[in-house]
């Protein structure tokens, strides 16, 4: 079944978790003040960062795979729609069914149907983002369709009433005895006596998540990768619940954003190396699970799932993938190295970024998919240190896209306001004043005025708005009586 | 050999020490150093705020001023970063083809004060004298963007009399990002923290680094808690001698 996906269209307002309530800067205001939440982050992204780094410096490739990585995704967008196509045969004649989705609503549409025509109320998922960014869980339960997540950590979020705040380690905000008092309080059956020790802690989750695996009929996946020229969907994992959700029901459906494609198992291998060590820090991931359309025996007992479902979404992804600049951030294979070596991300956690797809990669996907403007204050939320593209396992240069979404935003403004913001005004003057060196001299001297508010001191400890965000936690300097230029005017025989 | 200071706006106009430091440096080093009037701005404030149209102007201004000259010098990674990596893209997001190659061209002979020491000039003994506890803060844009890698350690390494001790941490942002600083003060500020704490934590008498920005930073938050660490720049410390000291 193929469906004309139209012109690109960003992701639609009202459904699923791609913007946030409030800007960046006043979410990450209060994450700050959340002492809990900086320490569990610090010592959870430092402890993965050290491992990452020690896993990466044992190949003395990894530069090498790191470009084949980004020639293989930057040449499979360029024929995407083939493919695609490629993609929808190979499933369809392995006896599964292809679904196009253009944006969330038709996706969760399309699933909730599916569950529907199988009578079930209850369905088991493998962790997966692509259904998080289109709010699938929400959508069933409206329907009345209860989703149990399996993945421990996509569990005690989902227990906690919570969100997740990063896309590898979406409970990275929590500590094993917030953990064991959100076990305690919502997991059925759970032993009163349950302690902190992790150990006790994955047990009842295993005891918990058992029962659901053999009582459900529906499962719900994502795809880390789809294999083209086989039909194959791959999910790597750490845990074996996923290869459960993949194996047992009876009807399995995948819902996967079409930028996850790799055309031959021959790429796939690059990108079986670059991101477990990239993620987890491990050189290889526990579970890799791979699979196809509908399986039978010789005796025509069915195989895993007799009924397989892949939606393909776009979402804004085609949007995306019409930026020049900014369609690199399509080959993004979700590993979470930027966010682990963040120094935003570390300080302010996943939440502040509004959307499920937190930290560097989140600022420059985020605003895409949805359209700039509706995550204006994401392309901000970076110093530009550059940590995140020396880390990144398919290179996507994330501080050029963040430059990149800025000027979007700030052209958007232009076109959009009648009045241009003080920022814009302020900018304007600074580039009319700098363009030449007689009224940047003038300006120099006129800004000797602030000598004052140096005082005896030496430091100027206050400063109007905006520049009070600089001096509300560092003192600024006291122009000095000279700058360089007169110095150089006065000292040296050059004619200025 | 007859190298060009582009002493950047922010040294010109705040922290003209570093500027006059680096003259002095080069040119007891032998060389001769010529200070093209006319510059004024790279323009990174601009392209990194979002600003590019008003950005072009600057970088079109740049590349003139620049041209002429077979060497360029910066006492900054980022206003260098700018140049080498910013300067033609702005010039191809407004369809000036000419302009790009051109400031491609600047940037090609442009370099950060460390690559011109040590790349250009092959030294690393400068011949300085600075008696104290010293620690080194690489900047972000001096580390991924130019990958100076250890050539400012191995300049300060040579200085007589220097204590030269490790930061921790210390590839991690101070949280300047230029209007980051400001737009997202607080997260700034929190990164600053860290930063602080590392840098005091060294004992330091002197914090240094290759970019005036970053070292405004980190040492506005020091002088507000009165901690007794001061910035230098890595040229102050370089230009400084049994005569002469910071």
């Amino acid at each position: 079944m193929t469906t004309f996906l139209g012109l690109p269209v960003h992701a639609p307002r009202g459904v699923g978790h791609l913007r946030g309530d409030e800007p960046f800067p006043d979410a990450a205001r209060k994450a700050l003040a959340n002492t809990q939440l900086r320490r569990n982050i610090g010592h959870a992204t430092a402890t993965i960062r050290a491992k990452r780094a020690a896993v990466v410096a044992e190949l003395d490739d990894w530069e090498q795979l790191r470009l084949a990585g980004e020639a293989i995704k930057t040449a499979t967008m360029l024929r995407l729609d083939d493919h695609l196509e490629q993609l929808e045969r190979r499933v369809t004649e392995r006896g599964g069914t292809v679904h196009w989705a253009r944006d969330a609503n038709e996706a969760n549409e399309i699933v909730t149907r599916l569950v529907q025509a199988t009578g079930e109320s209850e369905v088991v998922k493998v962790k997966s983002m692509a259904t998080q960014e289109i709010g699938l869980n929400e959508a069933l339960e409206e329907a009345g369709i209860a989703a149990f997540e399996t993945d421990l950590a996509e569990l005690i979020v989902q227990l906690g009433h919570d969100k997740p705040s990063h896309i590898l380690v979406p409970a990275i905000h929590r500590n094993r005895s917030e953990i064991r008092e959100i076990f305690l309080r919502e997991m059925a059956g759970v032993d009163p006596e349950l302690t902190d020790d992790p150990r006790r802690l994955a047990m009842a989750a295993r005891a918990y998540l058992r029962r659901k695996f053999l009582s459900t009929k529906v499962g719900i996946s994502g795809a880390n990768f789809a294999v083209a020229e086989t039909g194959t969907m791959v999910v790597l994992e750490s845990e074996g619940n996923g290869r459960m959700c993949l194996t047992l029901p009876e009807t399995l459906i995948t819902v996967m954003g079409i930028e996850k494609l790799v055309p031959t198992w021959t790429d796939l291998e690059v990108f079986l190396q670059l991101l477990p060590r990239s993620s987890t820090g491990e050189r290889m991931n526990p579970y890799t699970s791979a699979w196809g359309g509908a399986h039978t025996l010789d005796d025509g007992s069915p195989d895993g799932p007799r009924d397989f479902h892949l939606v393909l979404l776009d979402n804004g992804r085609t949007a995306t993938l019409a930026d020049e600049v900014g369609r690199q951030v399509l080959n993004c294979i979700k590993c979470s190295a930027c966010m682990n070596v963040c120094p935003v991300y570390e300080r302010t956690g996943g939440h502040a970024y509004g959307s499920v797809y937190p930290g560097p990669i989140g600022a420059v996907l985020s605003p895409q998919l949805t359209g700039v403007e509706d995550n204006a204050s994401l392309p901000y939320a970076s110093s530009l240190c550059g940590a995140c593209f020396d880390a990144c396992p398919v290179r996507i240069d994330i501080p050029s896209v963040l430059v990149h979404l800025r000027a979007q935003h700030v052209e958007e403004q232009k076109t959009a306001r009648r009045l241009p913001t003080p920022e814009a005004v302020a900018m304007a003057a600074a580039s009319w004043t700098m363009s030449t060196p007689k009224r940047f001299a003038a300006a120099e001297k006129a800004s000797r005025a602030a000598r004052v508010l140096g005082g005896k001191k030496g430091r100027i400890s206050t400063l109007p708005p905006p520049l009070s965000g600089w001096s509300g936690s560092r003192d600024a300097p006291v122009p000095p009586k000279e700058t360089f230029r007169e110095w150089w005017a006065r000292t040296r025989d050059v004619p200025s | 050999m007859r190298i060009a200071l582009f002493v950047t706006c922010l040294a010109d106009g705040l922290f003209p020490d570093v500027g006059k430091a680096t003259v002095t440096l080069l040119e007891r080093l032998g060389h001769e150093v010529v200070f093209p009037a006319a510059q004024t701005c790279c323009g990174q404030m601009h392209i990194n705020t979002g600003y590019q149209a008003d950005a072009l102007p600057l970088v079109r201004h740049h590349t003139e001023v620049f041209a002429p000259y077979d060497v360029v010098v910066a006492p900054s990674g980022s206003c260098v970063g700018s140049v080498r990596h910013q300067h033609a893209m702005v010039a191809r997001r407004h369809d000036d083809e000419l302009l790009a190659t051109r400031a491609d061209e600047v940037a090609a002979k442009t370099y950060e004060l460390s690559e011109l020491l040590v790349d250009v000039l092959g030294v690393e003994d400068v011949g300085a004298y600075f008696p104290h506890r010293v620690t080194y803060h690489p900047t972000c844009h001096s580390l991924r963007l130019l990958r100076v890698d250890d050539k400012p350690l191995r300049l300060l390494r040579k200085v007589r009399g220097l204590d030269l001790v490790d930061l921790p941490d210390a590839d991690q942002c101070c949280g300047f990002g230029g209007t980051f600083a400001v737009k997202n003060a607080d997260t700034s500020t929190a990164m600053l923290a860290d930063k602080m704490r590392n840098v005091l934590d060294t004992q330091a008498e002197v914090a240094t680094a290759g970019d005036s920005s970053c070292l405004m930073h980190i040492g506005g938050g020091l002088s507000r808690l009165r901690a007794g660490t001061r910035t230098l720049h890595l040229a102050e410390i370089l230009a400084s001698t049994d005569e002469a000291a910071p």
